[in-house]
């Protein structure tokens, strides 16, 4: 390799993630519509407060069309310019929340919680059972298929320790439950979100303790 | 312990499904236009009468809130209620339960708080990572529109009432009432001085009154069943139904609505199957989600779990996020684990929380392996005093009281961990 085929933080290149290559981007006719929804949200003259909708809106429709959900530089812009909002602006936004991914990641993101609650529970055997997986944090696996990352309280403390990979929960996890899921994504199938246990949502293992004719 | 008949969210598991009709089933929406015609401000005075305090953390009464809002709007400057779905504490999981197993609860309370306070329309902001919680309260509130329960004429009342989802992208700090709206701007999450509070200038210059999602949500039962019903329940000042999250070390955790003012003892006996490993074996609890300094087990096992009950011990009931620490928990590094959320939840903008909490942080860690002068845990605690009190927003305090609480209980724990490291170079030198 050149020097040229290095970025500036000296990681290599891949020719799959060079900005311009998303420069024609533009969104599919289901979210054009979703786009005039999102935008009847909010009074006249007020477009600006759709900015997250969008980003969220362009990271989804990303990752449907190439596989790894992230906002290239244009695909901003692109979304800045609907708004009729200068791209830094934008920019800044898009940098400011943690959910905005400026590099890419893989098909599956796996975000395991590592704060407090879910460290008491074992949030860190989970980050080990990822690592032994072959997975690295803030890296794409040789696959295409994996980025780890460990992220702040997702606000499901009472099923810890848990992980978000795109849409779907898995909690009440073991360093085993979370390689079998692991293992479940790369053969192409969907696991079971939600508690690990079975256990019904945030309800007390074994039953309730309260609405028990509401159960029943 | 709580009687099923006064529980408000009897849906809270998701053993029935969360749509209209089985929300009807419930009571919900029935003759809501009936709770409308009483008037606005006897709506307002009901919450007052109720004693319901904000469950997002502060405690500051609902109704009392409510009543600065202004009674005429100006014309092209319309009231909002902003619900506060950003749930972010660490600890806090009951919004969620509210949203994905009881949506309608949530959305007729906007209704019922919105119309009392003259506002036009509800924005619910939720946090990014709630996802298929958003799915389902976007569905609930499309059901909510089509049944014409909310938009023109909402539940016949004659009024029209809007109630809008907003996402979020995920920032902790977006849960500051300033920050969220700064967020529902289209901007940065950065807390705005106040004054002027929002309920004088807030989400677009308008008037704004920001609630946390269980606030609303009890609303409706609130007002069915009378102010008098809610506030028979619990201690003076501290009245009404809670629900209750408890995490970490307790045999089963969970999320529960519990009568305010529960004893600690009572919470985990009834509901979490005890302390893992017995009570003997309970070190110490926060009972507030991370915010909130700890409680030692020996001070917080008969404790009433309250807003005054708390602040007796010098913590606070907060979201009512209880962790559970026992003998096995390394303390110094579960506090320092908070730290470290702190240091990444920070906004940046004031330059005593931007600096302070990753400078708090890197002592915890060396605290946390006894690396360090013993002095230095007086020069953390005074380090956390200079960044508490001394920013535009509570994240500084959120993130100085933890330690705080750490040094006041645990300083000998802290002592002998740096006495313990300094032992084998003592001997080495000599």
């Amino acid at each position: 390799m050149t020097a040229g085929s290095y970025s500036s933080t000296g990681e290599a290149k891949d020719a799959r993630f060079e900005p311009s290559a998303f420069k024609d981007f533009a969104w599919t006719p289901e979210n054009v519509k979703e786009v005039e929804t999102i935008l009847g949200r909010y009074p006249p003259g007020r477009q600006h407060s759709a900015i997250i909708p969008l980003l969220h809106l362009a990271q989804y429709q990303m990752g449907a069309q190439t596989g790894h959900a992230w906002l290239p530089g244009p695909v901003i812009e692109f979304v800045a310019k609907q708004l009729d909002m200068p791209p830094m602006r934008a920019l800044e936004v898009a940098t400011f929340y943690t959910m905005f991914n400026l590099k890419p990641v893989g098909r599956f993101h796996v975000q395991v919680c590592g704060t407090t609650p879910c460290m008491l529970r074992g949030a860190e055997d989970i980050m080990a059972a990822c690592k032994a997986r072959g997975l690295k944090k803030g890296a794409i696996t040789e696959d295409g298929l994996f980025t780890l990352s460990e992220v702040e309280c997702m606000g499901t403390c009472a099923n810890a320790p848990m992980v978000q990979i795109n849409d779907d929960n898995y909690e009440d996890l073991t360093a085993e439950t979370m390689t079998a899921i692991l293992d479940a994504l790369a053969r192409g199938e969907t696991p079971k979100p939600g508690s690990q246990t079975g256990r019904q949502a945030s309800c007390p293992e074994g039953g309730p303790t309260s609405l028990t004719e509401v159960a029943a | 312990m709580l009687a099923d008949k006064d529980r408000i969210f009897t849906n809270l598991y998701g053993f029935q499904s969360w749509n209209l009709a089985a929300a009807k089933k419930r009571g919900d929406w029935a003759d809501t236009k009936a709770l409308m015609a009483v008037g606005q401000d006897a709506i307002i005075d009901a919450i007052k009468a109720s004693g319901l305090r904000g469950r997002g953390g502060a405690g500051f009464p609902t109704g009392m809130k409510w009543s600065f809002m202004p009674k005429e709007p100006a014309p092209g400057r319309p009231s909002f209620l902003v619900i506060n779905a950003d749930e972010s504490e660490p600890g806090s999981c009951k919004d969620r339960e509210i949203i994905r197993h009881d949506p309608h609860k949530l959305i007729e309370g906007a209704l019922l708080a919105g119309y009392a306070m003259r506002a036009r329309a509800a924005y619910i902001y939720i946090r990014g990572e709630y996802i298929a919680e958003a799915k389902v309260l976007q569905a609930a509130i499309d059901e909510a529109y089509d049944k014409g329960l909310i938009g023109k004429n909402a539940s016949k009342s004659g009024y029209d009432f809007d109630v809008f989802l907003h996402r979020g992208a995920g920032a902790y700090i977006c849960g500051e009432e300033t920050a969220m709206l700064e967020s529902l701007e289209g901007k940065p999450g950065r807390p705005r001085l106040k004054p002027p509070f929002p309920a004088g200038v807030g989400l677009y210059g308008c008037p704004t009154t920001v609630n946390n999602v269980e606030s609303i949500a009890v609303v409706p039962t609130i007002l069915r069943r009378g102010a008098a019903w809610f506030a028979g329940i619990g201690r003076p000042k501290n009245e009404g139904t809670k629900l209750f999250q408890i995490s970490g070390h307790v045999n089963k955790p969970c999320v529960v609505e519990e009568a305010m003012g529960i004893p600690f003892r009572e919470l985990i006996e009834k509901h979490c199957g005890g302390i893992r490993g017995g009570w003997d074996n309970l070190l110490a609890v926060i009972p507030g989600g991370s915010s909130v300094p700890l409680v030692p087990a020996n001070e917080i096992i008969d404790a009433p779990m309250d807003f005054d009950g708390l602040r007796d011990l010098k913590s606070g009931l907060g979201t009512a996020a209880v962790i559970v620490m026992d003998k096995s928990t390394d303390i110094v590094r579960a506090i320092s684990r908070i730290s470290y959320f702190y240091k990444h939840e920070s906004c940046g903008q004031c330059t005593p929380c931007r600096e302070g909490t990753g400078w708090m942080w890197r002592v915890m860690e060396r605290l946390a392996e006894g690396n360090a002068e013993p002095h230095e845990i007086d020069l953390l605690l005074e380090v956390t005093t200079e960044v508490e009190g001394h920013t535009i927003c509570a994240l500084g305090d959120a993130a100085a009281w933890p330690i705080q609480g750490l040094i006041r209980h645990f300083r000998p724990e802290i002592e002998r961990r740096i006495a313990a490291k300094r032992a084998p170079m003592r001997e080495a030198a000599e």
